[in-house]
This record gives C-alpha cells, sequence and structure tokens, in this order.
C-alpha cells in the first residue's frame, strides 16, 4: 500500500514535507498561535483595538533584548514591555492634550527604536530579523514552550472572561452602570493583547503579527452577525492559513510568517468580494432591490 | 414585576463637572429626583444635560460635589443593581454581532456568577421583559436589523431585565416615530406607578407636559426645578435657551401646550 502511494508523484510531493520533524512542530506550533491570534482577534476589530495591538507588538522589542541580557525567557521581558507601553499610553493620554493615535505612535516608535539601540549595543546572539519576520522553523524547544504557556494563559483568561470582555468592547458604559469594574476589564484585555503577541512573536515575527490579529476577525466579521459563529469562522481561517502558510513556505521556500499572511489576505479579499450578506457583491445587489433601512421599516408595519 | 417596591431618591449636592480642557461643563448643581416620579431633565446642547447624566451614571468623574442614591454612593447603588441606563442611540455600535435577546441578557449580568451563565429566572425575566415591549419576536435579530422604535425599546428592555429600581434614559425619543414615542410613554408611566424613580433627558419639549411629573431646566447649573405645572413655564423656558431666538422658543412652548390639551 506504501508502495503504491509512493509511486503517485502528486502524493509523494503531499507527504514528502511529513518526514521533518521540525516541519512537523512548526506546522502544529503555528497551528495553536493561528488559533490563539484569532480568538482574541474578534475581541480586537471589535473593540477598534488595531492600531493598540500593532504598538504593543513594536513596543516588545527592547524587551525581548532585556531578557536576553538578564538571563530569563524572552516571554516575560517581552509581556513587560508590551504591557507597559499600553500603560504608559493610557497614562499620556490621560495627562496631555493629544488625541490617542498620536500618543500610540509616539510610544510605540519611541520603544522600538529603543529596542533597536539596545539590540546593536548589548552583545547577544539575537537575530533582529528572526524578531521582525519570525522564524518558527527553527523555532527551539525553550521557545515552545514558552509560547504554549504564553497561548494556554491568553486562552484561559478569555474563556473564563469572554461574556464580560464582549459586554465591554460592546457597552463599557452599561458594564460600569451594573456595577463591574471596567478598569480592570481594561487591564485585562491589554494583558491578554500583550500575552497573544508574545505568543505570536516566533512565529510572525512583529511585522506580521498585527495581521494575525485582525485579519481573521475582520473576514468573520463580513461573514456573520453573530458572535459565536464569528468566533468559529476566524478561528478556521487562521488555524488554516497557519497550517497552509507554513506547509507551502516549505514547499515554496519563501517567508513562513509571509505565507501565512499571504493566505490569510486571500480569505479576507474573498470574504470582502463575496460575503452573502455585506460582500461587495451583496451590497450592490442591495442597492439596487430595497434600501435596507426601509426593510427594518417593512417589519415594523408587519409587527 | 412586583408592585410595590422600595423608591429611591438622587440627590445631587453642588456638582461641578470639569473637563481636562479646563472648560467647566456644569457649576454648583443642586437638585432633588424624587423618588417615584418621571423627571424631565431639560437644557439647550452644550447645557451640561448629559454631563449631569453622566455623573449620576457615574461615567464622569465630578470635580466637586456629591451624588447619593437613596443615600449610597453611586458605585455602591450600581453594585447593587438599584440604577439601569438606556444610551442614547448614537452611543451604540449598530453592527455589533449580538442579537437582542443577547442585549436584554446583558442586564442580567450582574447578578450572574463570574462565568456569567444565565439561570432559570434569568431568562425568565429576560423572556418577560421583551415581552413587555413587545419584541419577543424580535428576540433573535441582529440588533442593527431594528427600525429605531425597536432598537429604543430592546434597550428599554434591558432597563427592566436588569430590575433597576433608577432607570435613566438619554434622549430616549430621538429617531422615533410618534406611535412609539406613545408607546415608550405608556411604559414609563407603568413602570413609575409601580414605584421605579426615571428621569429622562430630552429636546422634545411638545411631549414633557403630558408625562413628565417633574422638570429640571438646566444651562450649566440648574435654573429650576420642580412640578412640571410650576417649572415648565414661557419665563423659565426662556431663561433656559436663552441664545434661541424668542419667536421660535414661542412656538415650541405653544406646541407644547397644544399637545398638552390634546392628550
Amino acid at each position: 500500500m506504501s508502495n503504491l502511494i509512493a509511486k503517485i508523484p502528486l502524493v509523494d510531493w503531499l507527504i514528502e514535507p511529513f518526514q521533518y520533524g521540525f516541519l512537523v512542530q512548526a506546522i502544529w506550533v503555528s497551528a495553536f498561535v493561528g488559533l490563539v491570534c484569532a480568538v482574541l482577534s474578534c475581541y480586537i476589530t471589535l473593540k477598534g483595538w488595531s492600531l493598540m495591538g500593532d504598538a504593543v507588538s513594536h513596543a516588545v522589542v527592547p524587551g525581548v533584548v532585556v531578557a536576553y541580557a538578564l538571563n530569563i525567557p524572552f516571554a516575560i521581558g517581552a509581556f513587560v514591555f508590551g504591557f507597559g507601553a499600553t500603560v504608559a499610553i493610557g497614562y499620556i493620554k490621560s495627562k496631555t492634550r493629544l488625541k490617542e493615535d498620536a500618543v500610540i505612535g509616539v510610544v510605540f516608535t519611541g520603544f522600538f527604536a529603543f529596542g533597536l539601540v539596545l539590540i546593536t549595543k548589548i552583545p547577544s546572539n539575537i537575530d533582529l530579523f528572526h524578531i521582525l519576520f519570525g522564524n518558527v522553523l527553527g523555532i527551539s524547544q525553550q521557545d515552545i514552550i514558552q509560547t504554549l504557556i504564553a497561548g494556554t494563559i491568553t486562552l484561559l483568561v478569555i474563556l473564563i472572561r469572554r461574556k464580560d470582555l464582549l459586554l465591554f468592547c460592546f457597552d463599557p458604559n452599561h458594564a460600569k452602570a451594573i456595577g463591574l469594574n471596567t478598569q480592570f476589564m481594561y487591564y485585562t484585555l491589554l494583558s491578554v493583547l500583550a500575552l497573544t503577541i508574545v505568543t505570536a512573536l516566533q512565529t510572525a515575527g512583529i511585522i506580521l503579527v498585527i495581521a494575525m490579529l485582525v485579519t481573521p476577525g475582520s473576514t468573520a466579521y463580513l461573514l456573520t452577525d453573530r458572535f459565536d459563529h464569528m468566533l468559529g469562522i476566524s478561528i478556521a481561517t487562521s488555524v488554516f492559513s497557519c497550517v497552509g502558510g507554513t506547509y507551502l513556505s516549505y514547499h515554496f521556500d519563501v517567508s513562513t510568517g509571509g505565507a501565512i499572511v499571504v493566505l490569510l489576505t486571500v480569505l479576507f479579499m474573498v470574504a470582502m468580494v463575496f460575503a452573502p450578506k455585506y460582500g461587495i457583491l451583496a451590497q450592490n445587489s442591495h442597492q439596487q432591490l430595497v434600501p435596507v433601512e426601509n426593510q427594518a421599516e417593512a417589519n415594523k408595519i408587519v409587527d | 414585576m412586583p408592585t410595590a417596591i422600595q423608591t429611591l431618591d438622587i440627590s445631587v449636592n453642588n456638582l461641578s463637572v470639569t473637563y481636562s480642557n479646563a472648560k467647566l461643563a456644569l457649576y454648583n448643581a443642586n437638585c432633588t429626583i424624587e423618588p417615584g416620579s418621571i423627571t424631565a431633565l431639560v437644557g439647550p446642547n452644550g447645557s451640561g444635560k448629559s454631563t449631569l447624566f453622566k455623573s449620576i451614571m457615574g461615567f464622569l468623574k465630578p470635580s466637586q460635589g456629591q451624588i447619593r442614591i437613596a443615600g449610597l454612593p453611586v458605585q455602591k447603588a450600581q453594585k447593587k443593581q438599584l440604577m439601569a441606563y438606556v444610551p442614547q442611540s448614537d452611543e451604540v455600535d449598530w453592527n455589533f454581532p449580538v442579537s437582542v435577546f443577547d442585549v436584554v441578557m446583558m442586564g442580567r449580568y450582574g447578578y450572574m456568577n463570574l462565568l456569567r451563565i444565565p439561570g432559570s429566572k434569568d431568562r425568565r425575566l429576560v423572556m418577560e421583559s421583551l415581552e413587555r415591549v413587545g419584541m419577543i419576536d424580535f428576540r433573535t435579530h441582529q440588533i442593527g436589523e431594528l427600525s429605531g422604535g425597536q432598537k429604543k425599546r430592546a434597550f428599554l428592555a434591558r432597563a427592566l431585565a436588569q430590575e433597576g429600581k433608577v432607570i435613566l434614559l438619554d434622549e430616549p425619543f430621538t429617531g422615533v416615530d410618534v406611535k412609539t414615542e406613545k408607546r415608550i410613554i405608556d411604559l414609563l408611566i407603568q413602570l413609575r406607578d409601580e414605584g421605579h424613580t426615571i428621569l429622562v433627558s430630552t429636546h422634545d419639549l411638545a411631549s414633557i407636559s403630558t408625562f413628565c411629573d417633574r422638570t429640571i431646566l438646566l444651562n450649566q447649573t440648574i435654573l429650576a426645578a420642580g412640578k412640571t405645572e410650576e417649572t415648565f413655564t414661557e419665563e423659565n423656558l426662556a431663561m433656559t435657551f436663552g441664545g434661541l431666538p424668542v419667536n421660535s422658543l414661542r412656538q415650541m412652548f405653544h406646541n407644547s401646550e397644544v399637545e398638552a390639551r390634546y392628550e
């Protein structure tokens, strides 16, 4: 039987990568990262925190270097600096008259630049290219453990607090009115954001991690009006892209992070054009029929 | 719904609110919102109406003064689920992927455990509240599919499900047709008769004398407060809406009287 399969060149081509332990390992690590990012992605896109995600991802760079210098796990350094940047953003925004996007821009580039200075000054074997663009094919056992721990904590926190976080994204005023601690929710969401970025650091790198945090949720948001479906679609597109991207990057010898994000973006574009209700094609045909407002009115008259 | 509930007042003492750009939004406001009554909060745009509203709901920290709900600080009152809030339409993200049922269930979160798993009582109260505002058939709809009046009723149902004894409604009649407005007013009157304390911020001067027991006129500070018959006078309105041309004001006022007689 195995002989028969081996004789067919396409099947041979397809299963060949699975002979390599490092590749199989890279595929399941990136699938896990895809899962974690997809879950958080739904909250980040609904809350409108994409820019904040971009800020945190850049701000972790000095943390990685400092962690290396102090000989502690990179995840700890990255988390401290990522979360610290969000606290700095909140503080500066409350103390100055600047708008939030300006404050975010100042803080994250400042952190990132500081990281670059440190990398070039502190002697280490950190490869800047790997931090920027990820290196899941060459990931070490130690890094896998850190990725798994950070990702598992993120998933657990979201699982336990998912309804409160959704309420916080939807209507923070109501959350306050029923006596919930919205300040605590704000920092909970920020810390899981920082943790997710730590999780994805090795796979996608800091430049592309924002795509893994924004694209799956955005694709799903175009396809459904229900949050549980959104979560499912987001996870499916993200895990598919991570597995497919890693696999294809081996075959075509291209950047793994790049391949993953290209797949994610292609899926997004398909959804954008063909989504049954919110796709461009559907929107165009709606306009020719009845305006959506009138449909709501029509329902009311029936009522 | 219980017919006899404890009635709660809101007292605002010497309240001043300054925004971070040093702009004084509200100055030295003093008023009492009587328990078991419907009170209208009236003032032109920028008069500090929503500032007072947000301070009472604890969304803003006053720079001076204090607010008590039945003698309790705002946060304590909120923890006891005493206060429900119906937001203005433009404060809500209508594209958010939640159904009407989900929104009303959010009114029950304060009673649930950490995981917010609804019990049978929560479900029952959500369905009763939806029934009461006539939205039961729309419970699976995504909130953006609703008309203006249905949106208001969905959020009113959330306030009912929360069983808050104090209900604040921010501009409940904007974007709502006359029939729905009447329906919301009838429901507010019922709730008042059950002992709820209701505060309505509104631009709709015409309807105030038809259902509000008391009126508070506001422009940077409280200019007049008391029974609607005594407070809602042409003279007081002229003082409150001082910037408006007298003619248009007179017209607004007379329209409101005509409405009142018509009722």
